[in-house]
């Protein structure tokens, strides 16, 4: 399908940006990696008045340490995020969610904020944000605000982006050196929306889980955190006993949808498997 | 430079090799023209309103505001189409008792099914076309939707179309020998039913037509992405009231098609329809959006079967019903039942036990229309047996290798007639077997296996054998009244520079037409197959014939082309023989010269021998006349169908904890008859055999209760992709058909017709030592977690 | 500054500086179909799934039906026709010919494109990563199998070049 007509236009900063988008309303819609939103349009499922492109905007798509953690610029492109050293060693999850996202072609496009921006409850971005207590610094014509991830996403695509605003960059506060990482997901084919995704942390001590950190994808209408599982896992060995326990604590914890690709029954299911096995691989340091 | 050689002692074949397809470079520098690609001048677009409903009446369309945007040309609805384009009915003579409702380019009134368009705007432009249709002010009165193929028939199911008096389009029951006697007689009784989920071709280059009328003459041109030109040329020219000779039908290059592009389509009916009204091109594309709801689906069975066996394993007897919900109207021309009616004549045929009883009922439903899609049939029927003897086989404590070998129809059996009428020339099911375990390492893949098990990994191994129907002759579609030629045509000249362009009723899809048929021809003629030009899909241009489906490519298409080959040959030796003055059975072309037959001497090049005959006539003999354009024809007439039969083996790991299914590897071992190119061969069979598993794993066109479509985009239809699919091992065995003199047989559909039925088994097979079984398709993670009663 | 229905824009595709007047919402690859003739970049979803738009944007692989013509004003586009006349891609599409790893030929011009540009990020890469790689392009003739031999065999002449 083709989309409706809309306008268009590419600001040259920032402010620029912000000033388009309050002139044209809130009909109108920012276009960063536009693999998300142009399909969209394709299906005539979105039909904003405008796009404003911001691609052009500089400052925006870095990747640096900083003293209050690594700064990942939303408009970095997702796979010069996959391709990042410094995400490799300071935000691993993230590496290790990476590969999972899409393919090529289109993370050469899409942004790493356009995906947080989305709220995708299935996507993977939002889950590794909601795990590592990202802060999200948003931008508009007032000024900066920063929003912790846990308060960020609201609902299937839907932020705590205010009409106006241009999310600006993640910052990914440091861990300390005990925590470890692991992110995994179960999707029918390579590249796929995971049926459920798993963001994982831990402080392991000795072969015991100090403290849990589960975020999921698909289990909700937003990136969940298990924390009654958590609860149970804490200065616990990830046994079966354990992990049975932690099993039924989440399904506390998820409330998933059904829907043509998986029921609520099997995202249960497939989420209490994908636990142990995170858990088991953050013991041993897999 | 080399000289050329005096003497030529043997000509060169070409059957046999794996020569490079000669359209490969065109298409891989960009270089193709399929049918979006083509502009005419003044063309316009055409886009479609589609009823958003499973059945609803189009209370009031009101046309205004679409009319009035700028750049729409026109806006027409199903009455005013109607006066340009006859209606039709999907039903053929043969299939006994058959009904089907008319159906018209534009509903009339009332749509019945999610898709079904209602109303055509023509634009400037696609998008503009599509604006249009969005300012049409339409009111829908939803009706009751029928969705649930085991209630179609029952009385308080509301009938779809009131004058057929109930939803049954097709119902067929066949009995051979004694079933009953045999379940009585028997040790053991297995009883089993299968969910086949309707899935469609997704063919990577949607459906598109652009239709061109040119009033002064009443001539309509039409570019269809599209296997059967000549079907589709007498369809327009009957239904649009033209004479047949005025109407062109020319298919260029097709982006995949495997059945999906051999039916009558609404919307591209409707598309010339307004070509001929506007006197201007009209093209039509269908979206993605559009493939999903409008493209025909298949394959939505659920057969219910039960076996009855001794306890050495021997089938005594099977019965067999098949429920299978189509659309609200059978497809035109071909019709709906044909993929039913093969399920069950098929279901048996590889198995020589004579007692069988089928039933078929064909009804129905407010979805989709359903049609032939590649391998008919096959999948479903092969499934369905080759899961009942792995269930025997296991049920019994039997191997599955050898509850086949004692069941198979073997060698000596041959010609042999199937339990449902199908004659067998000669097939070769236990060649293809010990074929298939050497090629496979079967046993050490079963030890492995086994070893495996008692580590808690899930791996299985399932066989499928199956027949190929291939090469169909005029009973299939001529006899029941279908205006489809089981003949073909090919037309060989000689150029004057010595080359040869053939023309052919088949056509090309991607399975390399042009690349078989080009070493059929140079090697019967004898000319270099670099001077061999292959033109298909021009009805003005190509011989009368059928096109492509049902597998009949090779041996139709590749016969005639034999035959015509010979005849050419004889022609230009006829010629060589009044130049050189000596009797042409002295002479034999070889290689593009003319050499003495005996010694192999080079007399006359080609392009000699075509300068004299095109440019100096004066210098041949007076009542002497060159025919250096030839053409022949071939029908099959000894046998309905040139069967062909092989086996496949799918190798899968289980995740028991999730339910996905890991596929490892994937053999076949095929016997086509003679095979004129084994690369071309192998590639049919893995891209046949990747849509199978697709059907067996992945793909499913799920309805909700109301009749809406659920998986209706590429992120929730799932098609196979290359991470998920396994390497394809092929081997060959050769049985010619002695019928033909080129010996060849159909390769197309093979590699479906098995698949599915080998992934169940190996799922089955991994699964068996907990208990579980599946016998439902797609086979996804909850389906094998319910089977493990992981899940409820 | 405004936002327009229609957009001047000015790129260069396969080498050659272009100017064209484009609605804002026509998508690139519609825009080098239409507008510039360029037929070999194929239409296959409009969802970004079936990769049969893929082709090259500022050196990078980009889904032709995801990005607007209006996009790529400033930008270098790369398309079949001009990467297949620079005889950058023969190799691949030699080894693609030799193993028929394609049949219809419609997928065929993603597949190339993303296939040079797995090779040239991976020259070592093995069948598996191959196939990962090419999990973003559908194709529903060859099955795969062929086009995996193709890239491994166009991967072991890239190698052997540049030994050489």
């Amino acid at each position: 399908m083709k989309p409706a007509p809309f306008a268009y236009c590419r600001p040259a900063t920032l402010d620029e940006a912000l000033e388009s988008l309050a002139r044209l309303g809130p009909e109108a819609r920012v276009l960063a990696g536009g693999q998300s939103l142009v399909p969209a349009l394709n299906m005539r499922l979105a039909q904003p008045s405008a796009l404003v492109d911001i691609n052009r905007v500089p400052g925006l798509d870095g990747i640096r340490l900083a003293p209050e953690g690594l700064v990942i610029g939303a408009l970095a492109r997702q796979e010069a995020v996959l391709r990042s050293p410094l995400v490799a060693q300071h935000a691993p999850l993230i590496a290790q969610a990476m590969p999972h996202v899409a393919h090529l072609a289109l993370r050469t496009r899409g942004t790493f904020g356009g995906s947080l921006a989305l709220g995708d409850p299935a996507a993977e971005l939002p889950a590794c944000a909601v795990a590592l207590d990202a802060i999200l610094r948003v931008a508009r014509r007032a000024g900066e605000r920063e929003i912790p991830a846990a308060r960020f996403f609201r609902g299937i695509y839907a932020t705590a982006l205010e009409p106006g605003e241009i999310l600006t960059a993640a910052v990914f506060p440091t861990r300390a050196a005990a925590w470890r990482f692991h992110f995994d997901e179960l999707a029918r084919r390579h590249g796929d929306y995971a049926l459920v995704a798993l963001a994982a942390a831990a402080r392991v001590d000795g072969g015991a889980i100090a403290e849990a950190r589960l975020v999921f994808a698909g289990v909700g209408l937003t990136p969940v955190r298990a924390t009654r599982g958590e609860a149970v896992l804490a200065g616990r060995r990830p046994d079966a006993a354990t992990l049975a326990e932690a099993g039924r604590a989440l399904d506390a914890d998820l409330d998933p949808p059904s829907d043509v690709h998986a029921s609520a029954a099997l995202r249960r299911h497939l989420a209490r498997v994908l636990m142990a096995r995170a858990l088991a691989g953050l013991v041993t340091g897999a | 430079m080399a000289d050329a050689p005096a003497r030529i002692p043997e000509g060169e074949s070409y059957i046999g090799r794996s020569i490079v397809r000669p359209q490969a470079a065109r298409l891989l520098a960009g270089r193709g023209q399929f049918t979006d690609d083509l502009r005419l001048p003044r063309m316009l677009h055409a886009a479609f309103l589609r009823c958003p409903h499973a059945h609803a009446r189009v209370v009031s369309l009101d046309a205004r505001a679409a009319s009035s945007l700028a750049g729409i040309v026109r806006v027409i609805a199903g009455d005013e189409m109607a006066s340009l384009c006859a209606g039709w009915v999907g039903t053929l003579a043969h299939f006994q008792g058959m009904k089907s409702a008319r159906q018209h380019p534009l509903a009339r009134g009332r749509a019945t099914w999610q898709g079904e368009p209602v109303a055509a705007v023509v634009a400037e432009s696609r998008a503009l076309a599509e604006d249009g249709v969005a300012r049409l002010a339409v009111e829908w009165a939803p009706l009751p939707a029928v969705t649930d193929a085991e209630t179609a028939l029952a009385p308080e199911t509301p009938v779809i179309h009131p004058e057929l008096g109930d939803n049954l389009a097709f119902s067929l029951e066949l009995e051979s020998g004694d079933p009953d006697g045999a379940f009585a007689g028997a040790d053991h009784v297995y009883r089993d039913t299968f969910w086949m989920g309707r899935h469609t071709g997704v063919t990577l280059e949607p459906r598109a037509i652009l239709a061109d009328f040119d009033p002064t003459e009443r001539r309509l041109t039409v570019y269809h992405s599209f296997q059967a030109p000549n079907m589709m040329q007498d369809i327009l020219a009957r239904h649009l009231a033209l004479p047949e000779e005025n109407v062109r039908v020319i298919c260029k290059d097709v982006g995949g098609s495997f059945g999906i592009k051999v039916h009558i389509y609404p919307d591209e009916m409707a598309t010339c329809a307004l070509a001929v009204l506007l006197g201007r091109p009209v093209k039509f594309v269908a979206d993605r959006l559009e493939s999903f709801q409008s493209d025909i689906h298949a394959r939505d069975h659920r057969v219910t079967a039960e076996v009855a066996v001794r306890r050495d394993g021997t089938i005594l007897g099977m019965r067999v019903d098949d429920l299978t919900g189509i659309g609200p109207y059978s497809v035109y021309p071909r019709t709906s039942a044909v993929e039913g009616n093969q399920t069950v004549r098929l279901t048996p045929g590889v198995y020589r036990f004579r007692d069988y009883a089928a039933r078929l009922r064909v009804v129905f439903q407010n979805k989709t229309p359903m049609c032939q899609y590649r391998a008919v049939g096959h999948p479903v029927a092969f499934a369905v047996m080759e899961g009942m003897v792995d269930r025997v086989a296991r049920e019994l404590g039997l191997d599955p290798v050898e509850v086949r070998r004692r069941n198979y129809v073997t060698a000596e059996m041959y010609p042999y007639t199937s339990q449902t009428g199908y004659f067998f020339e000669r097939l070769s099911h236990e060649e293809c077997l010990d074929r298939l375990l050497a090629l496979a390492s079967y046993r050490a893949l079963c030890a492995e296996r086994d070893a495996l098990r008692a580590r808690g990994v899930y791996r299985g191994l399932g066989l499928c054998a199956f027949i190929e129907l291939t090469t169909p002759g005029p009973a299939f579609y001529g006899v029941g009244g279908a205006r489809i030629s089981s003949q073909d045509g090919c037309t060989l000249k000689l150029e004057p520079s010595g080359a040869v362009t053939c023309t052919t009723g088949v056509t090309e899809q991607g399975q390399g037409t042009d690349a078989m048929l080009a070493q059929v021809v140079a090697t019967t003629v004898g000319v270099p197959i670099e001077r061999v030009r292959v033109l298909t899909g021009d009805t003005l241009v190509s011989p009368y014939g059928g096109g492509t489906w049902a597998s009949r490519g090779a041996g139709i298409g590749g016969e005639a082309a034999l035959q015509s080959g010979k005849a050419l040959k004889a022609n230009i030796l006829r010629v060589a023989g009044a130049m050189l003055q000596c009797e042409p059975d002295d002479l034999d072309l070889r290689r593009g010269k003319v050499v003495d037959a005996a010694s192999g001497e080079v007399r006359l090049d080609l392009a000699e021998l075509g300068r004299v005959a095109y440019f100096r006539p004066d210098t041949l003999p007076k009542d002497f006349q060159a025919e250096l354009t030839v053409t022949r024809h071939y029908v099959p007439r000894h046998q309905g169908f040139a069967f062909t039969n092989g086996i496949q083996l799918s190798h899968v790991e289980v995740d028991v904890a999730t339910g996905f299914v890991r596929l490892l590897g994937h053999w076949v071992v095929e016997d086509c008859g003679r095979i004129i190119n084994p690369r071309l061969v192998d590639e049919q069979l893995r891209g046949a055999i990747v849509q199978g598993i697709g059907a067996a794993l992945f793909e499913h066109c799920v309805y909700d209760d109301a009749g809406q479509l659920l998986t209706g985009t590429m992120a929730d239809y799932l098609v196979p992709m290359a991470a998920e699919m396994p390497d394809i091992v092929v081997g060959h065995v050769e049985t010619p058909t002695a019928f033909a003199e080129g010996g060849f047989k159909g390769a197309g559909e093979a590699g479906t017709a098995g698949a599915p039925g080998a992934v169940l088994n190996a799922v089955n097979d991994a699964l068996a030592p907990l208990g579980a079984r599946v016998t439902r398709q797609p086979i996804t993670p909850e389906v094998v977690l319910r089977a493990l009663r992981t899940l409820a | 500054m405004d936002a327009r229905h229609e957009v001047e824009i000015a790129l260069i595709v396969n080498g050659v500086a272009v100017r064209r007047r484009v609605e804002a919402r026509k998508s690139l690859v519609d825009f080098l179909r239409e507008d510039l003739d360029l037929t070999g970049s194929h239409v296959g979803c409009e969802h970004g799934v079936c990769g049969a738009c893929t082709l090259r944007v500022d050196g990078a692989l980009a889904r032709g039906c995801l990005m607007l013509a209006a996009q790529c004003d400033g930008s270098r586009v790369e398309t079949i026709e001009g990467v297949a006349a620079s005889g950058e891609i023969a190799d691949l599409q030699r080894a693609f010919a030799e193993a028929n790893a394609l049949q219809c030929g419609y997928c065929t011009p993603a597949m190339l494109l993303t296939a040079d540009a797995l090779l040239r990020d991976d020259p070592a890469l093995d069948a598996a990563s191959a196939r990962r790689g090419l999990s973003g392009n559908y194709c529903r003739c060859t099955g795969y199998h062929a086009i995996v031999e193709a890239v491994l065999a166009a991967a072991r002449v890239r190698r052997e070049a540049s030994r050489g």
